[in-house]
């Protein structure tokens, strides 16, 4: 990889559900998301866990973390230092356990991006992209409400809960300016 | 504008008029965490240094490694039982049931609640009208700490149901059927609101049974009305007040829809998942005579009595063929010991199948009941997801209670109408 900054991109298809992220069978022996990273993905693509590298970012289709509401998914995906998820659309689960954990998650058309493509963060105007070195398109998500995005700046929900002691901007129960 | 049935929970929770698209934080009725998500949420917990803020709104369900695989998961199990202790919050142990059973059965979901579960099919609770969600360990965390969790209001997809379901079909048929039309990410983001004539003839626990594949589709929740049904059923739960029916939510006849479904239960046939995607659903018809080598009766999704007796009154006479395996699981202590009652476990046991305790056992791979290279099984569980019963050289078929045992009696994919006393 030329650029230091970039992360490689690795592809897959719709419906990636958390089972293949993670297989159930191994959280029988530990919740440690840097080991477990080892397995990641290892039903669809044995041996996954041993090519990615920290840094990386993982490309999928439609419906990407359908399936188990399980929080060890995104953990996991953390766990092997993936940079960012792309994918056309993720499930509502999988999205909220990224947010409450800080991973970066970028709805978009990720039919331009191929395995292998040298992919880098960029902050821009207040928000995070993504670049893809290949192609020089830039992906960014549709904005999130104004608490989703405190939440996602304080490195998600439990350092978000404990900066403010509980749901800080709202105390009539309305979030920000939603 | 009017508001559908999920508009109306959250805004009565959030004290204004909530759209679709916000973003609110609101108080939970209950919150529901197991032994899949709970020890990950009590170490989130522990970093926050807060207190329980309603420990008489938590409860913790020990359903997915029972009986204990190894020291490691004892371990963890261990952490829950003594944080559940330490905090005075309710435990249910290994045995009593898995917790989309219990929830309902031991009177935690009423009409109009907010209930959370860090468990995906937590949406099984909208059949008793509450807005019912899953979530995951941080947000669980959460709601140990503030009694509270953000969530984003969701659009509905109005299901219209007609008629009633014919002899040998049921809900599950209508699950699958739903499944297949709306797409395994056509409700993402959006809740399925059951609506129409048709729904006063769907049971209790066929509501159950929908609520709980509606997550299927990556729907946010499954709600059914509060009617008729759901007073008989609170009426004869001795763990909820009669007045708990009072609490019900109805749609407005000009609430908005994000789409819609019309459903005619009588023109239904029985219906199949075939491998690997829950919504790859076609009639069990077009599969017969694909051999079988396990079933699995039971689980969250379709362990009612009611589902234990249809199975045996198909078993009985015709017992287990051979070469098939057949795994019954209970899905609570409660239904296991009228089943004993009944007698319905010395069918299953005179037959040849196994009992496995209460719990999420063979359904999600975490333990038994794992299938052979090779292998097909056909269940009455919610997800046939390649190596969901943990391998991934087999393959899962799912259908309804009648064509489980059906198929297990004769070895191969069976329409059970098409047995003669049926």
């Amino acid at each position: 990889m030329s650029d230091p900054a970039a992360g490689k991109a690795w592809v897959f298809g719709d419906d990636v559900n958390t089972d293949y992220i993670i297989s159930s069978k191994r959280k029988r022996d530990t919740l440690d998301p840097v080991k477990l990273a080892a397995f990641l993905m290892e039903d669809i693509r044995p041996g996954f866990g041993g090519m990615v590298s920290p840094g990386d970012f993982l490309v999928g289709g439609r419906n990407f973390g359908c399936g188990s509401a399980m929080e060890i998914a995104t953990d996991v995906i953390r766990g092997a230092g993936i940079r960012a998820v792309l994918a056309k659309s993720f499930s509502r689960t999988f999205f909220r356990n990224g947010i409450n954990g800080g991973l970066l998650m970028i709805a978009v058309d990720t039919d331009g991006i191929a395995e292998g493509d040298p992919l880098a963060v960029e902050e821009r105007g207040g928000a995070t992209g993504v670049r893809n070195l290949r192609t020089g398109r830039d992906y960014a998500g549709a904005g999130v409400s104004p608490l989703l995005d405190e939440i996602a700046r304080a490195g998600g929900l439990i350092a978000y809960l404990r900066l403010n002691r509980g749901f800080g901007l709202t105390p009539d129960g309305r979030a920000g300016k939603d | 504008m009017g508001a559908t049935i999920a508009e109306k929970i959250l805004s009565r929770r959030a004290g204004r008029a909530v759209a679709p698209g916000d973003v609110v934080v609101i108080d939970a009725d209950y919150a529901m965490a197991n032994d899949g998500s709970g020890p990950m949420s009590i170490r989130l917990f522990d970093r926050l240094e807060m207190p329980v803020r309603h420990p008489e709104r938590i409860v913790l369900v020990v359903d997915h490694y029972v009986p204990c695989p190894n020291d490691k998961v004892a371990g963890l199990l261990k952490e829950m039982a003594d944080f559940a202790a330490r905090h005075g919050i309710k435990l249910f142990r290994a045995g009593d049931g898995i917790c989309h059973r219990l929830m309902p059965e031991q009177g935690y979901v009423r009409p109009g609640a907010v209930v959370v579960g860090a468990d995906s099919h937590s949406t099984t609770y909208g059949a008793l009208n509450a807005f019912a969600a899953g979530i995951g360990s941080s947000d669980f965390a959460g709601v140990l700490a503030t009694g509270r969790l953000w969530l984003q209001a969701p659009a509905s997809i109005r299901i219209e149901l007609a008629g009633a379901l014919g002899a040998g079909v049921y809900a599950k048929d209508l699950a699958l059927h739903v499944v297949g039309e709306i797409g395994a990410d056509g409700g993402t983001y959006r809740v399925l609101e059951y609506g129409g004539a048709g729904v006063a003839s769907i049971d209790m626990e066929g509501r159950f049974t929908l609520c709980n594949m509606g997550v299927e589709t990556g729907a946010k929740a499954a709600v059914m009305p509060c009617d008729a049904v759901t007073e008989r059923w609170i009426r004869d739960n001795p763990h909820l007040e009669d007045a708990a029916a009072a609490g019900g939510v109805a749609a407005d006849a000009d609430a908005a829809y994000a789409g819609r479904l019309a459903v005619d239960l009588s023109r239904l046939e029985p219906m199949l998942a075939a491998p690997h995607r829950v919504d790859n659903v076609h009639p069990v018809a077009d599969w017969q005579e694909t051999a079988i080598s396990s079933a699995v009766i039971g689980t969250c999704t379709n362990g009612s009595l009611e589902d234990m007796r249809i199975a045996a009154a198909i078993l009985a006479p015709r017992g287990i063929a051979s070469g098939v395996q057949l795994l019954v699981v209970p899905p609570s202590r409660q239904i296991l010991a009228q089943a004993i009652a009944e007698g319905l476990i010395s069918v299953f046991v005179e037959k040849g199948a196994v009992i496995v305790p209460p719990g999420c056992g063979p359904c999600c791979g975490a333990l038994n009941g794992v299938p052979a290279d090779g292998g097909v099984a056909v269940s009455t569980a919610n997800r046939n997801f390649k190596g969901r019963m943990g391998n991934v050289n087999s393959e899962v078929f799912l259908a309804s209670p009648a064509t489980v045992a059906a198929s297990a009696a004769t070895g191969h994919i069976t329409d059970p109408r098409r047995l003669s006393d049926v």
